[in-house]
C-alpha cells in the first residue's frame, strides 16, 4: 500500500518535469526572449549583457534546473506583454476556472448516471431511446453553439440570466468567489450548463455501458435467481460495482473540463485561466503559456494521484492483490 | 467473399435505416455545394468586387423587406449568405480533410509498425500517445498555433494560416488512428498468413501495407468518419476562438464568429444559418460514423 502510494508519486514528480521541460523549450526556443524583453532602440551591447545577466548563455541543462528551482519557489517569471509576474495572473484567474468547472462537473455527474442507470436498465423504452438520441446530437453540437444557444434562449430572448462575467464576487482570503452571492450563481449557471452538457454525455454513455456490463455477470443472475428485490438488486448490487468507473471517469473528465473550459471562458467572458490562455496565445506570451500548461498539469496529476488513491479506499481487491 | 457478404449486409441494413439515408443525404448535399461552390454561388466571397454594400443586411427571402436573389439573405457587408455558407464549408471541408489525411497517414504508419515490431519501438510510441491522449485535442492544437506563432516569421505567417492550422488538428488526431491501428495489427500478426508472408522472407513493409493493412480497415473506417467530425469541430472552434482563420477567408466557424456580433440584434440569419450548417454537417457525418461502427461490431446490433 505504502509501495503503491510512493510509486504513483514518483511517476507523478516525472510527469510534472516532463511538462516542465516542454514549458522551458517554449519559453527558451520559441523566439528570443532578449527581443522579446528590450525594444528596437536597445543597443547590441546592453542585450548582450541583459542575455548574460539573465543567464541565457549559461549551459542547457543548468538553465532548465533553474528554471526548475524558480518554479517550485514559486517564481514563474514575466509576462512579455503585461510586464506583471505571470504567478499573480494565473493565480488570480485560477479561483473562476475551479468554480467554474467543479460546479459543471457536478452538473455532469449529477444528470449524467441517473440517466445512465436508466438507459441500462430499460434498454428498449421509449424515453431510453430519446435520451440516447439527443446525446448523439448533443456531442455534436460544439461547446461554443451550445454557449451561443443558451445565451440566446436565458440572456437575450427571456432575459433571466446575465451573458457576461462573473457577477458578483466575494473575496474569502484570496480567493475571490461567485458561489456566495446569488448574482455570482446567477452568472455561473450558463457558463456551467454550457460545460457541463458535453461531460454529461460522456458520463451518462460510460455509466450506462458499465451498469449493462454489470447486469450480464454471474452475480447478478444469482442475485436475481435467489429473489433478491428488483431494486435492491439494481441499486445495492448493481450499482455499487459500477461506482468505481464513475470515479475515473472524475479523473478523465478534468482534462476535457480544462480545455472545454477556454471555449465557454471565451463565450462568456468568464476571466479565468483560459480566456488568458486565449490571450497569451493570440499575442504570443510564451511565459503565460508555459506556465498555463505547468498549472494545467499539475492539477490533472494532482487529480488522477487522488483517483488512484480512492480506488484502493473504494475496491477492495485492489488492496488484496497489493499485498501479496 | 467475408468482405462481400458484409458490405452486402451494409447496404441491406442501410436502406433500412431512415436515419443513415437522411443523414448521409445531407452530408452528399453539402459536400457537393462545397465542390461545386464557385460554379453555384451567386458571390465570390473573397471578392470585394463581387457584392455591394447596398444589399447589406437583407433578412431571408421568407421574411418582409428579402430581396429574393438572395435566398437566406446577406450579412452587413452585402454578401450572400448562400455563397458564404458553401465557400465556408469548402474551406472547412478542405482543412477537416486534409488533416484527417494527414492524421490517418502518420497514425496508422506510426500503429502498423508498432503493432509489427513491437518491443522498445512500440513503448516509446504508445508513452507518446498516452501523453498527448492526456492532454485535450483543443488544447494541443492551440499550443501548436501557439508555437508556430512564435517560431514563424510575421511576414508569411498571413499565407501559411490554413496549413497551420491543419497540421495543428492532424497533429492533435492521430493518437487514435495509431492506437486502433496498433491493437488490430497485434491480432493479425499472429494469424497464419502474416507468419507465412514473414516466414517466405516478404520484406516488412509489404507485410505491413499489403497484408496486415486490408484486413484492418474496418475499424479504421469507423475512426475515420468519427475523426472527420472531430476535425471540423476543432476547425470551427478554433476559428470561432479567433485563433484559426483570419476574417477575410471565412470558413464556417469564422461565420459564426462574425454571426455572434448580431446575437443582440434582429438579424438572426447572419449568425443562426451557418450554425445550423455546421451542426446538420457534423450531426450527419456522427450519425454515419454510429451506423458504421454497428456494421463493423455486429455484437452492438
Amino acid at each position: 500500500m505504502v509501495y503503491f502510494i510512493l510509486k504513483r508519486m514518483v511517476q507523478s514528480v516525472f510527469v510534472m518535469l516532463a511538462v516542465a521541460f516542454l514549458a522551458f523549450s517554449l519559453f527558451r526556443f520559441v523566439g528570443d526572449p532578449i527581443t522579446q524583453m528590450t525594444g528596437v532602440e536597445t543597443s547590441v551591447e546592453d542585450q548582450e549583457r541583459l542575455r548574460e545577466e539573465l543567464g541565457l548563455n549559461d549551459p542547457f541543462v543548468y538553465q532548465f534546473m533553474r528554471f526548475t528551482g524558480d518554479m517550485l519557489k514559486g517564481d514563474f517569471g514575466f509576462s512579455y506583454r503585461t510586464r506583471q509576474p505571470v504567478a499573480e495572473m494565473i493565480a488570480s484567474r485560477i479561483p473562476a476556472t475551479l468554480e467554474l468547472g467543479v460546479v459543471a462537473l457536478i452538473i455532469s455527474l449529477l444528470v449524467g448516471v441517473p440517466a445512465g442507470v436508466y438507459t441500462a436498465l430499460k434498454p428498449r423504452g421509449v424515453l431510453t431511446q430519446t435520451i440516447l438520441m439527443t446525446t448523439l446530437v448533443g456531442v455534436s453540437i460544439p461547446t461554443f453553439v451550445i454557449g451561443i444557444m443558451l445565451i440566446f434562449i436565458f440572456g437575450v430572448q427571456l432575459g433571466w440570466l446575465p451573458t457576461f462575467g462573473r457577477g458578483g464576487t466575494v473575496q474569502i482570503g484570496g480567493w475571490e468567489s461567485s458561489l456566495f452571492t446569488i448574482d455570482g450563481w446567477r452568472a455561473l449557471l450558463l457558463p456551467a450548463i454550457t460545460l457541463g452538457v458535453y461531460q454529461l454525455t460522456l458520463t451518462m454513455r460510460l455509466v450506462r455501458a458499465e451498469m449493462m456490463e454489470v447486469m450480464r455477470s454471474d452475480y447478478i443472475r444469482f442475485a436475481m435467481a435467489r429473489g433478491v428485490p428488483t431494486a435492491s438488486l439494481h441499486y445495492r448490487h448493481a450499482l455499487a460495482n459500477t461506482m468505481v468507473p464513475v470515479i475515473t471517469i472524475i479523473g478523465l473528465q478534468f482534462g476535457g473540463v480544462i480545455a472545454f473550459s477556454i471555449v465557454t471562458e471565451s463565450v462568456f467572458q468568464w476571466p479565468g485561466m483560459g480566456l488568458l490562455f486565449l490571450e497569451s496565445i493570440r499575442f504570443v506570451d510564451i511565459p503565460v503559456m508555459g506556465v498555463y500548461l505547468v498549472v494545467i498539469a499539475f492539477f490533472f496529476v494532482l487529480v488522477n494521484l487522488v483517483v488512484d488513491l480512492l480506488y484502493v479506499a473504494i475496491d477492495p481487491r485492489l488492496r488484496i492483490r497489493d499485498v501479496s | 467473399m467475408i468482405a462481400f457478404v458484409k458490405k452486402y449486409e451494409g447496404l441491406w441494413l442501410f436502406v433500412h435505416s431512415s436515419a443513415a439515408i437522411i443523414a448521409a443525404l445531407v452530408a452528399a448535399l453539402i459536400f457537393l455545394g462545397a465542390v461545386f461552390a464557385p460554379w453555384i454561388a451567386l458571390v465570390n466571397p473573397y471578392d470585394l468586387s463581387s457584392f455591394s454594400l447596398f444589399d447589406g443586411l437583407l433578412p431571408p427571402m421568407w421574411e418582409d423587406g428579402a430581396n429574393p436573389k438572395f435566398i437566406l439573405g446577406t450579412d452587413d457587408q452585402g454578401r450572400d449568405m448562400v455563397s458564404s455558407i458553401l465557400y465556408g464549408a469548402r474551406l472547412s471541408l478542405v482543412i477537416g480533410l486534409s488533416a484527417l489525411t494527414i492524421a490517418a497517414v502518420l497514425g496508422v504508419g506510426l500503429g502498423l509498425a508498432a503493432g509489427y515490431y513491437g518491443g522498445r519501438f512500440d513503448a516509446i510510441v504508445m508513452r507518446i500517445a498516452d501523453v498527448q491522449l492526456a492532454l485535450p485535442a483543443i488544447l494541443t492544437a492551440l499550443l501548436i498555433d501557439g508555437i508556430a506563432r512564435g517560431i514563424l516569421p510575421s511576414a508569411i505567417q498571413q499565407d501559411l494560416r490554413v496549413a497551420v492550422l491543419t497540421l495543428a488538428i492532424a497533429l492533435s488526431l492521430w493518437v487514435n488512428f495509431a492506437r486502433t491501428a496498433r491493437a488490430s495489427t497485434f491480432v493479425q500478426m499472429n494469424k497464419e498468413y502474416v507468419q507465412a508472408a514473414i516466414m517466405m522472407g516478404q520484406r516488412p513493409i509489404r507485410v505491413m501495407f499489403i497484408h496486415i493493412l486490408p484486413n484492418i480497415l474496418g475499424p479504421l473506417l469507423v475512426i475515420m468518419t468519427v475523426d472527420l467530425a472531430s476535425a471540423i469541430l476543432l476547425e470551427a472552434t478554433l476559428s470561432f476562438l479567433g485563433i484559426g482563420l483570419p476574417a477575410d477567408s471565412p470558413s464556417l466557424g469564422t461565420l459564426i464568429r462574425i454571426g455572434m456580433q448580431f446575437l443582440l440584434s434582429g438579424e438572426w440569419w447572419i449568425l443562426w444559418i451557418p450554425t445550423l450548417f455546421l451542426v446538420a454537417l457534423v450531426v450527419s457525418i456522427n450519425i454515419l460514423g454510429d451506423f458504421l461502427r454497428d456494421i463493423f461490431n455486429p455484437r452492438l446490433r
